[in-house]
């Protein structure tokens, strides 16, 4: 037992404003997206009046659903992608070439996104395909699988390997060792790694910008052009709305990860 | 043979899918870069002058080779405003970077304080976040900040200011939206090197007699330095290429290179002095790329 509270008034003072400086914002702009009034400092009473103005914005529905189509395209893609990286990084032990392999799969995680969408768009201009949909996919893709690899590989590094050992002694070959054992308890790791690749699709602006052709704009594109030119409430609106789906997209991450909590082992870090 | 070496096969072909990906679309891509950093520009579609065409044999190649020009980058060293677009870059990564570390650190501390049940809620807490929209974000806040804006209103209310303050469009909105959109990646790690440490330390500290502060400075601090490391470069680099934060919200007088680069190419339709621009910046960055690196491996090694 310990003989007192560790926790300094400073130690509180400063959860409680980090917190609220993380929170007031999001908070702010949920609020007044109910706003009446067109001016943002009158408070016009409650109204959903910016909601149907979205509703009613053919082009801004259109890139909401291209931007739903890219996120789902590409996180699926992408969580294929990772959780073989992620199998073969901490599975395979030593093969040729694993040095670079990581590399290529930890540099984007840091690497700014300008660099990555100009190299992206001027391999889709050398290659003359057509810009849109799938350039946007495949970008995407390339980003999002590298976080879903780190998601699925601490997973997999803290699985107890004597789980697949003893399955292969019971007589498994590999292939279905894994797909018996190992697969159903990472599968909450690769849940969470389809969601983190999704939001990251749906939050990406300069990427798409890079790589999406004219009349295909998602809708962090549409938005960046709407807010360069100014507050308007129906911008408040479509964030609200992003702000619920990811708000539900976290809520089952988070329902994904108490289950392999449940399951006896540590959750997967996020 | 171990059933680990048997299961070990296999697990090396499931590479050859995302190798296969990353080389194609992350390591072939920057070759293109490179090679059309390296052309001239010229008013066509797309807009540079192929430096060389494989499949016109050697001879043409050669003669490509001869005619490669470093035109692009004499141009980016010897610009002024490429040159202050570069050194504006580093200052506003280091400033940011250093008010994340001041900011961000007495949160991640009074995290690893908390008992361990609240401790993942403390975390969840802070990392939601991070799964909203980035350009939501950033987009909240200008609605704080903007002429008319909560911020001015509360100012004007307290009689702090006699006159709306122009946020928008200046340094410190676009630290506050840095500081904002980065919090996270500066928290968590602190937190993973703080909440491991083992309380015992301090508290002997403070039972020899060190007061609060000397224990936290001697002790706690310097065993947090791993952590500090992870959080600076997840941070740093990052902010070194941003463009979508100082775009919205500081002033267009004074552009980042991220700004450059992305100016260069959508506006002026300049891709070879793009190219180039993104080959510096990349250079610029890697020293800081191969150190994340190495730390990576290190904590997932010491995970296993």
């Amino acid at each position: 037992m310990r003989k007192r509270s560790r926790l300094s008034r400073f130690n509180v003072a400063s959860l409680a404003l980090g917190l609220a400086f993380l929170y007031l914002p999001i908070l702010i702009l949920v609020i007044y997206s109910f706003n009446a009034s067109r001016l943002v400092t009158v408070w016009g009473g409650w109204s959903l009046r910016w909601y149907h103005e979205f509703f009613g914005d053919r082009a801004m529905i259109e890139a909401a659903w291209m931007s739903l189509k890219v996120a789902a395209s590409s996180a699926s893609i992408a969580t294929l992608l990772g959780t073989l990286a992620a199998v073969a990084l901490s599975r395979g032990e030593r093969f040729a070439g694993r040095t670079l392999f990581s590399g290529m799969l930890y540099a984007p995680l840091v690497m700014p996104e300008v660099i990555t969408g100009l190299s992206l768009l001027l391999l889709f201009v050398a290659l003359d395909a057509e810009r849109g949909f799938w350039t946007v996919t495949m970008a995407h893709t390339t980003l999002t699988m590298c976080f879903v690899a780190v998601v699925v590989q601490s997973r997999l590094g803290s699985l107890d390997r004597s789980l697949e050992e003893a399955a292969m002694d019971l007589g498994c070959d590999p292939v279905r060792a894994f797909v018996a054992v190992t697969l159903p308890l990472i599968a909450p790791a690769i849940v969470a790694g389809w969601m983190l690749a999704f939001t990251l699709s749906l939050d990406d602006l300069v990427i798409a910008s890079f790589t999406t052709g004219p009349g295909s704009a998602t809708l962090p594109i549409r938005i960046y052009s709407e807010v360069r030119l100014g507050v308007k409430p129906e911008i408040n609106a479509i964030c609200t709305l992003v702000i619920g789906l990811i708000a539900v997209v976290i809520v089952i991450a988070s329902l994904a990860s108490k289950l392999s909590s449940a399951q006896g082992e540590s959750a997967a870090p996020l | 043979m171990s059933a680990r070496r048997i299961f070990a096969r296999p697990a090396r072909f499931a590479a050859i899918a995302p190798y296969v990906w990353m080389v194609l679309l992350f390591l072939v891509p920057f070759a293109f870069v490179l090679k059309i950093s390296l052309s001239q520009t010229v008013i066509a579609q797309p807009p540079y002058e192929p430096v060389f065409d494989l499949t016109a044999g050697r001879a043409s190649l050669e003669a490509a080779f001869a005619a490669l020009s470093i035109d692009n980058f004499k141009l980016l060293v010897s610009d002024d405003l490429y040159v202050y677009a570069y050194v504006r870059s580093l200052t506003v990564a280091v400033t940011a970077t250093a008010l994340l570390l001041l900011i961000g650190y007495p949160i991640a501390y009074g995290m690893a304080r908390l008992p361990t049940r609240w401790q993942a809620v403390a975390m969840v807490l802070v990392i939601v976040p991070f799964w909203t929209s980035f350009l939501i974000r950033i987009y909240a806040w200008i609605n704080i900040l903007q002429h008319d804006g909560l911020l001015n209103q509360i100012l004007l209310a307290l009689h702090l200011v006699s006159q709306p303050v122009v946020w928008l469009s200046t340094d410190s909105a676009m630290y506050i939206g840095i500081v904002y959109s980065y919090l996270p990646f500066m928290i968590l790690p602190l937190y993973a090197t703080l909440a491991k440490m083992e309380p015992a330390l301090e508290e002997a500290a403070s039972d020899l007699g060190a007061p609060p502060w000397q224990a936290f400075w001697l002790v706690t601090f310097p065993l947090s330095l791993p952590g500090i490391g992870a959080g600076v470069l997840l941070c740093f680099i990052p902010i070194v290429g941003e463009f979508v934060i100082p775009d919205l919200l500081a002033g267009s007088n004074s552009l980042m290179i991220g700004q450059t680069l992305w100016l260069e190419f959508f506006t002026n339709k300049d891709w070879p002095v793009a190219s180039a621009a993104a080959i510096i910046l990349l250079v610029v960055l890697l020293m800081p790329l191969l150190l994340y690196e190495r730390l990576q491996r290190r904590q997932l090694e010491q995970g296993r």
